[in-house]
């Protein structure tokens, strides 16, 4: 039995036919599987729903409460007969709410992993690796050059350059969703007990956090009559504010940006940044890597991202891979730089 | 090491200067002596590593690595140090046992380094690649490869130093040159723990006048008696300064006008200018290649430009030349308060006294007004330059009662360049770039019409704003009709095509082009989204340009 029998690729995106539902479709579809809140993997208008408590109530915050017909939790670890497949959804450590989707038949079991890291991360539960027959993987830093160092050392990076230079603002480019709070409670863990201001754009999100048991300390958002006064602060904001006039207001300010493309200097310059901190929710080169071997699966699927290098490696090691070059989901490298505000 | 390669990689990416010299004066506020010295010295141009070459790093990368991914990761970073600094296999995860060495120091690095022989080096540079993280790794490699390229001049990281204390930068100018890595006794003086180095230096760098480009409303406003005509040559600008040290020992630098001392570079022209006849100078010119008394274009003195070591074949075959412009120090005097007319008679009197084949004048341009001046600018050949005018980029115009001001003062020197010329051509082929361009389709192959074909006449990477980068990218990516490893090939015909308005500064004869045309400094100087590929230009307007230029 392969992996083609269980799963098809469909316009929409991933199908599963014996299940009647889409992965992560990226149009609308009657029934949806969701890994996590990312507005490429998380569209509005399907049908019916299903995704973790906390990836449905991004969704809900992100485009309303109508953005589906009807909705359905599924806990971590618990499964759930669709069809005649075993669903379950387990921790994959990328954002609040990130799962990877298990699909169990009687013939196959094939993990769907969404978009993950195995880097630690507070701000979400960790990665749970599943053993599978057949691993559907992204590989949005598949290139060995791609190996994020620990978040930490970069937050502490950060912290150095406010002591070095009190009298800027330090703005913060991270994605809204996950990345931006997983920066806070960096800051936090490293001991800054200032405020930390945040740009209007990510306060529900930034909220939900914290309802949720996150603790990140005093968070104040921005107003313009602010924006001059905060030298020697932290402020952290969507990547595409860091060029825009909202951001000259700030006491020259540094542009940081919380990014695993910050590993490439050139990426890091195409975008004007001054401080290139790397920190990445998705798995690095050695990770991913890791992971495949990992789950003992024989046949690999790559979703998207740099597919040819990790499919060459894979078939290097005796393993049946293939690249999906699946359009519609984040980080092509020229329509990530170009637009700014993708998901990474 | 972390350190340093922690301050490389901040300076590389801010483009302040004032930012730059605050984190470099916080760095040799917080760093040990000599760890800061030999940081200081890289930073200057001080240190040379002679066997370690960017070959042995290529070597060990292919043995670690899996040649598929390395060409993939390569093409994508586009920079072989920061490759290899990120492929690096990491020990730390791989051998537990390793993981708790400490990375080496600059200064460990710099003596081993030293000691080296040709053979030790992949191993010691194995080690250090192992110990380092991957910003350690990038700047060892860019350290021991000799490009640093942080955007930081010997000038900025000796201004930083005198931030250290309450120093000008020019008072560390002056004791520089009788100073050596890692400079312990430098560091004392400037933060008041020893006297001041001891040290006169014999051949000093004196900050170079500029000019300002002209604009066409200036000549309202400027009368042609005031000035004196020079030609812009196409070289780059020097500072030849000759002197006498405290031993009684003859010294001869060569500065670029930043004031890097690139002597190293020309051992041929401090050699020539090592003669009791040279007394004490400083002249200010522009440095050239003549062959057979010939200018020769700027591509072949590149050739020469950014070497540590020249050997003997490059500097007879290449041999260089300095075209006098003005003469600032002769024998312990000062001419910089004497006006140009002045100083160009001591000058003109100097070169005639020394008549040495590698020293000549810049010739003066006359004119009668303004017209005059212009045609000259346009048609070089014809006012003068003669077989020299592809090596000249337009024309100086200097107030001949200018005292030399160091610095770019207003209202005293002119720069009047010479207009690019323009041509439409069509896009046929595109290639990824390097640097900061890399992943991004920016090498772009163009051509013009002969007949019903389209000759390729050549290549521009540059001129386009980052936003027009994205879209020639976008369409790149859309209009591919085949593809030759790297490069893509587009459709291009009659009727389809993107018309590009390239700017170029000349136009030579080329034997390997089949166009039989080369262009000189091409860019894109306009995206013609609205013009149809048909209407590009025929090889027949470029063919006329070459009889005019010739």
């Amino acid at each position: 039995m392969s992996l083609s029998d269980l799963l098809t690729l469909t316009p929409a995106g991933l199908y599963c036919p014996e299940a009647d539902v889409h992965i992560d479709p990226v149009r609308p579809v009657p029934r949806a599987l969701i890994t996590h809140g990312h507005s490429d993997h998380a569209r509005a208008g399907h049908g019916a729903v299903m995704a973790t408590p906390q990836t449905l109530a991004i969704m809900a915050l992100r485009y309303g409460e109508d953005f589906c017909t009807t909705r359905q939790p599924a806990d971590y670890g618990e499964i759930v007969r669709v069809g005649s497949i075993d669903v379950s959804f387990h921790p994959a450590g990328h954002v609040l709410g990130s799962a990877q989707i298990r699909l169990k038949s009687s013939k196959i079991c094939a993990v769907v992993s969404g978009d993950y890291k195995c880097a630690r991360d507070p701000t979400c539960a960790p990665f749970e690796l599943q053993r599978c027959d057949a691993f559907v993987t992204e590989a949005t830093f598949g290139l060995p050059v791609f190996r994020h160092p620990d978040a930490a050392h970069e937050v502490a990076r950060l912290m150095e350059s406010c002591r070095l230079f009190p009298d800027r603002a330090h703005l913060v480019g991270a994605y809204s969703l996950g990345k931006a709070q997983r920066v806070m409670k960096l800051l936090r863990e490293a001991g800054w007990d200032r405020p930390i201001w945040i740009h209007g754009a990510m306060e529900k999100i930034t909220d939900f956090y914290q309802q949720q048991g996150v603790d990140l300390g005093e968070i104040r958002k921005v107003t313009a009559a602010d924006r001059p006064k905060l030298a020697g602060d932290v402020i952290v904001c969507p990547p595409g504010q860091l060029t825009d006039l909202w951001s000259r207001k700030f006491p020259d300010p540094v542009a940081a940006f919380a990014s695993g493309w910050m590993r490439v200097r050139a990426r890091a310059r195409q975008r004007g940044v001054e401080l290139p901190l790397v920190v990445s929710d998705h798995v690095d080169w050695d990770d991913l890597c890791a992971s495949v071997v990992a789950t003992g699966a024989s046949e690999i699927w790559v979703t998207h991202g740099a597919e040819d290098a990790i499919v060459h490696w894979c078939r290097m090691r005796g393993l049946d891979a293939q690249p999906l070059h699946m359009i519609g989901y984040g980080d092509e490298d020229v329509e990530n730089m170009a637009a700014g505000e993708a998901n990474e | 090491m972390n350190r340093f390669a922690e301050l490389l990689d901040r300076l590389a990416y801010e483009s302040s200067r004032n930012n730059k010299l605050r984190m470099m004066t916080d760095y040799f506020r917080r760093v040990e002596d000599p760890e800061r010295g030999y940081a200081l010295a890289a930073m200057t141009g001080a240190l040379s590593f002679t066997h370690a070459k960017p070959g042995v790093v290529r070597a060990l990368i292919a043995e670690r690595t899996d040649p598929v991914l390395f060409d993939m990761s390569y093409d994508y970073v586009g920079d072989l140090s920061e490759t290899v600094a990120l492929m690096w296999p990491t020990p730390q995860r791989a051998h537990q046992d390793r993981r708790n060495a400490a990375p080496p120091t600059l200064s460990e690095v710099v003596h081993a380094l030293e000691q080296a022989g040709k053979t030790d080096i992949p191993r010691l540079l194995a080690d250090w690649l192992d110990d380092l993280d991957e910003t350690g790794r990038w700047a060892l490699l860019k350290l021991i490869t000799g490009s640093l390229r942080i955007g930081v001049s010997a000038r900025l990281a000796k201004t930083a130093v005198a931030a250290l204390g309450d120093l000008q930068p020019n008072e560390i100018e002056e004791v520089w040159h009788g100073l050596e890595p890692p400079y312990i006794d430098l560091f004392a003086w400037v933060e008041g723990r020893e006297p001041k180095p001891d040290a006169r230096d014999p051949a000093p760098f004196r900050t170079p006048m500029l000019s300002h480009a002209l604009e066409e409303t200036d000549f309202r406003n400027l009368e042609p008696e005031d000035f004196v005509a020079e030609w812009k040559w196409d070289g780059i600008r020097v500072q030849a300064v000759t002197g006498v040290d405290a031993t009684g020992r003859r010294v001869q630098r060569l500065y670029s006008r930043t004031g890097e001392d690139i002597s190293n570079s020309f051992p041929d022209l401090v050699e020539a200018f090592s003669g009791e006849a040279f007394g004490e100078l400083t002249i200010d010119g522009e440095l050239l290649i003549l062959r057979d008394g010939l200018v020769e274009p700027f591509s072949i003195l590149q050739q020469r430009l950014n070497r540590k070591t020249v050997s003997t074949k490059l500097m007879t075959q290449y041999p260089a030349h300095i075209r006098a412009y003005d003469l600032l120090a002769e024998n312990g005097e000062d001419l910089r308060p004497l006006t140009f007319v002045e100083r160009r008679e001591r000058l003109e009197k100097l070169v005639s006294r020394l008549a040495h084949d590698r020293l000549d004048l810049s010739p003066r341009v006359t004119f009668a007004d303004w017209e005059a001046l212009a045609a000259a600018r346009r048609d070089p050949a014809s006012a003068g330059a003669g077989a020299d005018a592809e090596a000249i980029e337009g024309v100086m115009l200097k107030r001949r009662d200018s005292i030399y001001v160091p610095g770019r003062p207003k209202g005293l020197w002119y720069k009047w360049k010479r207009d690019p010329y323009n041509v439409d051509a069509v896009l046929m082929y595109a290639q990824r770039g390097h640097g900061k361009r890399s992943s991004f389709y920016s090498d772009f192959t163009f051509g013009v019409w002969r007949g019903e074909e389209l000759v390729p006449v050549g290549k521009a990477y540059f001129g386009f704003t980052d936003q027009e980068l994205l879209q020639l990218d976008k369409y790149v990516r859309n209009h591919t009709r085949n593809r030759f490893g790297p490069v893509r090939e587009m459709d291009f015909s009659r009727d389809e095509g993107l018309v590009l308005e390239i700017a170029f500064e000349g136009l030579n004869r080329s034997t390997r082009h089949k166009s039989g045309v080369a262009m000189r400094f091409p860019r894109v100087s306009r995206i013609r989204w609205d013009k149809p590929a048909r209407e590009a230009d025929e090889i027949g307007a470029l063919e006329a340009l070459l009889k005019v230029t010739a």
